[in-house]
């Protein structure tokens, strides 16, 4: 702890990055606020009227039905789940980059979110078979608890196979992650081969993700659940900053380092396998989000967690904005537009800062 | 038998559906739904379509809201209807819920492979319009059009019939029992050989193909989409085809794409298709 605390004290260094990390977030805050109101203001129909919709719930304005189907029911839930998927996806990015010391640790890149969607296909496919004295108490809890179930086994798995003498080794993540995502994905495909072609066709839904069914009781469900693993993401900070110094460092320095990994374990298949539960699969998000705050403001995590919670978050709110208009009236999956945004963006990143990733 | 008692229960429910005459400004959501309403003379009141609409042939310059399974709520209230007709397999489900929470009247069209539910979706959508008249001429047409093809079928073959989705690389996707392609051949007189395999649409094995020995290969017309098509046309050349007696008598059957949706044009599919397989058996 001391050690740490006096590294931050150098000055040049850590301070000139702390306070461009605090003047990034208030941007960011700023960004976001904007782009909230934003998303509620702004859709494929365009004639809403926004405030007096807003305000009806209030008996401050007079609005119709439609209208304030819209704001409340429609925009209001998909922009607050955008928000919390978007919050969680770069937050469990950064903390899986830091867990493995590794820039291409992604929930998405090493399995974690296929383990969490093989939980969620095979709750709606086989959850019909469970008793009815089960499905009644567990009810609309079924499919996130069983995508978090297949997150938090897969990033299980993936731990232990990569990390050997306490030592956790890259190159046997990243293929054993490649391998395990292969594994979970045929086994979400061996039940849906047994699906219905009704159960099939929704079911594709989780390969492109979508936040276009987010509706109240869907947010009240998972939410909490992301809260959770985002709520436990800052405690890890500290703990994230002493392992960048390798193991056995963050051990002297007091840290509890096996807790803090199954915490670190804990709240990325929290987070992951709740938000997969809500809208499928949507990539990119924890990979680049961190990626550009750690070139603009360096890798501390205790300024970079919460930074990457509010980025992830404008990200998420964007890519749906773009989704839901773009082939208005119809809908694009979000999923689609973040690797599209994403993925030329995050190597026009790589090429640019080639020196200073280093990979 | 049991299926037109159960018809002939629904019907009533059905037929006494709200009527939307003053509905002005449509949404119709899936392909048959679409096309009874034009066959009703009702095009003029639909303002947007889904994705799988796409007949008759005005309907196409009409916005689309997008393919019927992933609906977006915003999207389809974005036109401003005041009313909403859709096959009963449109999704999803919390678009719908939050479609009628709107307060737009939704009428939903049951969704089923049979003669019976072509005839019932005629009556409940030409009252829910407000056309109930043209909806029983409609439906009544229908009856005696798919009588007078029963009657056929009875007197000509009813050869063992497969269905072909798509070839992907030499491994078929054929039709089982609860598909459009199972129903169309039903009504045509003929057998889909996998009908008692599998639900749905599967990749089978060469060895269950040559083990069912279709006497008829059935596959969707060509698009003009020209890999599809040059996939497809390589069907009959398969081993496992060669080895039936569909492939001995090259029978290769071609029919609409639209005929795996029912609507009011599966009557004149049926008989199209009907006269194509007594044409490949003899």
């Amino acid at each position: 702890m001391v050690a740490v605390a006096q590294m931050d004290d150098q000055p040049g260094l850590t301070g000139d990055r702390r306070g461009r990390a605090a003047a990034l977030r208030f941007g960011l805050i700023a960004l976001l606020i904007l782009m909230l109101l934003l998303g509620l203001g702004w859709g494929a129909a365009g004639d809403t009227q926004v405030l007096a919709a807003l305000g009806s719930k209030f008996g401050l304005a007079e609005a119709s039905l439609r209208d304030t189907t819209i704001i409340w029911d429609i925009r209001m839930p998909r922009v607050l789940t955008a928000v919390l998927v978007g919050a969680a996806l770069a937050v469990s990015g950064a903390v899986m980059q830091g867990l493995f010391r590794n820039p291409l640790a992604d929930p998405g890149l090493v399995g974690v979110s296929a383990g969490a969607g093989f939980g969620a296909v095979a709750a709606i496919v086989l959850g019909g078979f469970l008793p009815v004295a089960v499905l009644s108490v567990v009810g609309a809890y079924l499919v996130p608890f069983a995508a978090f179930l297949g997150g938090w086994a897969s990033t299980l798995i993936l731990y232990a196979i990569a990390t050997r003498g306490g030592r956790t080794s890259v190159a046997t993540m990243l293929l054993a992650g490649i391998a395990l995502g292969a594994l979970t994905g045929a086994l979400t495909g061996f039940i849906v081969y047994r699906a219905t072609d009704d159960q099939l066709r929704d079911l594709t839904f989780w390969g492109m993700g979508s936040v276009a069914g987010a509706t109240w009781m869907k947010l009240l469900t998972a939410g909490p659940v992301i809260a959770l693993g985002l709520i436990a993401a800052p405690v890890l900070a500290r703990a994230l900053d002493a392992l960048a110094l390798g193991e056995s460092v963050a051990a002297h320095l007091g840290i509890d380092t096996q807790l803090m990994k199954r915490l670190a374990i804990l709240s990325v298949a929290l987070s992951v396998g709740a938000s997969v539960a809500i809208t499928g699969g949507i990539g990119f998000v924890g990979i680049v989000v961190p990626h550009v705050l750690r070139l603009l403001q360096g890798p501390e995590h205790r300024n970079l967690l919460p930074n990457c919670a509010i980025l992830g978050a404008i990200i998420l709110l964007a890519a749906d904005m773009i989704s839901r208009t773009v082939v208005a009236p119809a809908e694009l999956p979000i999923g689609i537009v973040t690797a599209t945004m994403g993925g030329p963006f995050f190597l026009w990143i790589l090429l640019k800062n080639r020196h200073i990733l280093d990979i | 038998m049991i299926r037109l008692v159960l018809a002939l229960l629904v019907l009533p429910g059905l037929a006494s559906a709200q009527p939307y005459p003053d509905a002005r400004r449509i949404v119709s959501v899936g392909g048959p739904v679409t096309e009874l309403i034009f066959a009703l003379g009702a095009g003029d009141r639909v303002i947007a379509r889904d994705t799988t609409s796409q007949f008759p042939e005005a309907v196409n310059d009409l916005p689309d809201v997008g393919y019927m399974r992933q609906l977006s709520a915003e999207g389809v209230l974005s036109v401003n209807p005041d009313l909403i007709v859709t096959r009963d397999t449109a999704g999803p489900v919390e678009v719908l819920d939050q479609l009628r929470a709107a307060a737009i009247p939704l009428v939903e069209v049951h969704d089923g492979f049979s003669s019976e539910a072509v005839i019932a979706a005629m009556r409940t959508v030409g009252s829910a319009l407000g056309l109930r008249p043209e909806g029983e001429a409609l439906a009544r047409q229908a009856e005696a059009d798919f009588a007078a093809l029963a009657d056929d079928i009875a007197a000509g073959p009813q050869p063992r019939v497969m269905f072909v989705l798509s070839n992907q690389g030499g491994r078929l996707n054929v039709a089982g029992a609860g598909t459009g392609a199972d129903g169309i051949i039903a009504l045509s007189g003929g057998v889909n050989v996998m009908a008692e395999a599998f639900q749905g649409y599967k990749i089978v094995s060469d060895e269950a193909i040559i083990a069912a020995a279709p006497e008829v290969i059935v596959m969707m017309a060509p698009t003009g989409n020209a890999e599809h098509d040059s996939r497809r046309e390589g069907v009959m050349a398969l081993p496992a085809i060669t080895q039936t007696p569909a492939g001995e008598a090259n029978a290769l059957v071609h029919v609409p794409g639209a005929a795996l949706g029912f609507g009011p044009r599966t009557a004149q599919f049926a008989r199209d298709l009907n006269t194509a397989f007594t044409a490949a058996v003899q």
